[in-house]
């Protein structure tokens, strides 16, 4: 199947040559980094992770696309979801993929990853971040691949790939619960040290991951005559929109417990992301365009005339994305950090090679996320309309990857 | 055993590698019931010891690199504000003697220290006697620990440490870029039955003990003064105390 990779229209192989040169300058500033070490990132003894940890944060939420449709799909046979469900999945194998690679160019000593399987040790919550983000990466790629396989030979996915998907919904619950534990355990980060974490993280992914999926999906049907059902598009956006609310209302329990308790240690992080501390205030800016993001998110799809018009839809689905981008992909992990444990506010601004190195690994990520959807639309446009196989598909493959592309 | 654990610290030392390194490491190490600590006398501190001193002591015997950035420097000890060190006292009038003075900080050698329990591959471990010691050959800098570290006692080598070193000494491991470090508490002088740099060179103003022994020199201090550790309603037992009783009866 992946033979459906190598041909494609002139904007097709564009896009991958685009990509192809973002990844060319991402292992370019990566080696560079190897050469020189950490001291080539903006990251510093007080705020020793930065953009690639909070990319890793990000991207890890961004994986719940999958299971947002299989659940309704494999558990409640929602009929709908059927075609739609293995763009899902295949989304969550390019970004558990990328966020997997953020922690390894985050590394002091990657040649020294293997470490972690070779001494495995359980009281380490990265030790259980490892295995359920392999296993969710594993069980996506295996059910998308099969399912996809059997659809091109015309025959039913076998039997136990539907016991996997339903294996797969916990593993998408875990993914995003150790994830927020690798935090939410830590005393000493007040910012951190909440019971809630978890619960905000899975709320965050159920709407990031699902938006830019819709968006995705869109992108295929325009393009590549991809059949998409407008009810499913728009169940699933009745499930961004529930879910951005609940992960608004978890942010807001936060915001009222530190402050009216007034205890400086919860309060601290907060004012420094929203309005500055001790006069720093590099953030500021970025959490109240969060905040703008998501109030105009939630209002456009909350109403059913702007959801179900894709013009009002596609902004709405943006900005829930983005307002999940700035909050998980910058305020939680770099604000966690201030203050420092000396109640000192140290500032991180990334530096321009580590910003490469992330253009980078977001190109190994639209690589990825490319292959796998011209490989899924081929199959499907030449079970649907053969004649046009060629030309539509690549455009599509290229589109539905240059929109996420513009973050 | 102790032969195998002296054999592969020579060998260490030999090609670079930690003290630390090894089975004989990773068993626990140290002596089994003991419980090293400090004790810092705050006022006896800022009267008497020398802190570029202890700081130099400390450096030349453990290769430690002289970084002026900030943000990338690597401390095992240093001097911080008590209005810093304390900031969770939070008090309102503190006695101008207590308010002005430094007090030296360094790793707790926590007896539950939230750096050994994240480590994902077991790099920083707990000795029998509570040292927290490190495997500078098993880190694979993921920096997790300095996340949990709620003392700031981790320092990540940003960039390759040996070009910040003036002199070597070729008897401790020099570290490679990518690895974490800090304080060993002297883990390797303790083993030899000598007391750690910084409490030598501190003229009497940190004093050195197992705290599981009530006549020892620290027991003692404690016994006689009000003390204080760094965060230890966090649960992370620190291992280091500030008394504050010559400091009351200057103020």
């Amino acid at each position: 199947m992946l033979e459906k990779a190598l041909h494609g229209s002139k904007g097709y192989y564009a896009w991958i040559a685009v990509l192809l040169l973002a990844i060319a300058v991402g292992v370019g500033a990566y080696a560079n980094q190897l050469m020189n070490g950490l001291t080539l990132t903006g990251m510093s003894r007080d705020v020793s992770w930065g953009l690639y940890i909070a990319q890793f944060v990000f991207l890890v939420g961004v994986a719940a696309s999958g299971v947002m449709v299989a659940i309704p799909h494999y558990l409640h046979h929602y009929k709908e979801y059927g075609k739609i469900v293995i763009i899902g999945e295949f989304m969550a194998v390019a970004a558990v993929l990328t966020a997997v690679l953020f922690v390894v160019v985050d590394l002091g000593q990657p040649m020294r990853v293997l470490n972690v399987i070779l001494f495995p040790t359980p009281n380490s919550m990265l030790f259980w971040d490892m295995c359920v983000l392999s296993s969710y990466l594993i069980v996506n790629l295996v059910i998308g691949w099969t399912v996809l396989g059997a659809e091109k030979k015309g025959f039913p996915p076998p039997r136990w790939t539907h016991v996997l998907s339903i294996v797969a919904i916990p593993l998408a619950v875990g993914i995003h619960t150790v994830t927020a534990f690798l935090f939410s355990g830590l005393a000493g980060h007040d910012y951190w040290l909440t019971a809630i974490m978890a619960a905000r993280f899975l709320a965050s992914a159920f709407a990031a991951g699902p938006a830019l999926l819709i968006v995705l999906c869109l992108i295929l049907k325009k393009t590549a005559g991809f059949d998409v059902p407008r009810k499913a598009l728009d169940s699933l956006a009745k499930t961004v929109c529930y879910a951005m609310i609940a992960n608004v209302f978890f942010f807001l329990l936060e915001v009222f417990t530190a402050f009216y308790s007034n205890v400086p240690g919860h309060k601290a992080p907060l004012e420094y992301l929203f309005v500055g501390l001790d006069g720093h205030g590099q953030l500021v800016p970025f959490m109240w365009v969060a905040t703008a993001l998501a109030a105009i998110g939630i209002f456009l799809l909350l109403v059913p005339k702007f959801r179900r018009n894709y013009k009002t839809l596609v902004p709405a689905l943006m900005a829930v994305f983005f307002a999940c981008m700035i909050d998980k992909g910058m305020g939680l992990v770099l604000g966690g950090f201030v203050p420092n444990t000396f109640e000192q506010v140290v500032e991180y601004t990334p530096n321009i090679n580590e910003v490469l190195v992330i253009l980078g690994v977001y190109g190994i990520g639209f690589l990825v996320l490319t292959v796998l959807c011209k490989v899924a639309v081929g199959v499907r446009a030449k079970e649907i309309a053969p004649a046009h196989e060629q030309g539509a598909e690549g455009d599509a493959a290229a589109a539905a990857c240059e929109e996420p592309a513009a973050s | 055993m102790m032969g195998a654990a002296l054999g592969a610290a020579g060998l260490g030392a030999l090609s670079g590698c930690s003290p630390t390194e090894g089975a004989s490491g990773r068993a626990g190490g140290g002596v089994e019931g003991r419980h090293w600590g400090f004790v810092v006398d705050v006022e006896k501190f800022n009267r008497v010891a020398d802190m570029d001193k202890i700081r130099s002591v400390c450096a030349k015997a453990y290769n430690i690199p002289s970084i002026d950035d900030p943000k990338e420097e690597i401390k095992w000890i240093w001097e911080e504000p008590f209005e810093d060190s304390f900031a969770e006292m939070d008090e309102a009038y503190l006695a101008d003697a207590v308010k002005d003075s430094d007090v030296p900080v360094l790793c707790n050698h926590c007896e539950e220290p939230p750096c050994v329990r994240v480590c994902p591959t077991q790099a920083t471990f707990k000795r029998k006697d509570g040292i927290v010691e490190m495997d500078y050959h098993r880190c694979i800098g993921c920096r997790f620990c300095m996340a949990a570290c709620p003392y700031g006692a981790r320092s990540l080598n940003f960039s390759d440490p040996v070009k910040h070193l003036d002199h070597v000494n070729p008897d401790f491991p020099t570290r490679t870029r990518g690895v974490v470090e800090k304080c060993t508490l002297c883990s390797d002088r303790i083993d030899r039955g000598e007391m750690p740099l910084c409490a030598e060179a501190s003229n009497g103003s940190i004093l050195f003990g197992d705290l599981n022994d009530p006549d020892s020199d620290v027991r003692r201090a404690l016994a006689q003064s009000f003390s204080i550790r760094r965060r230890a309603s966090l649960g992370t037992g620190p291992s280091v105390y500030y008394v504050l009783k010559g400091v009351e009866e200057h103020a």
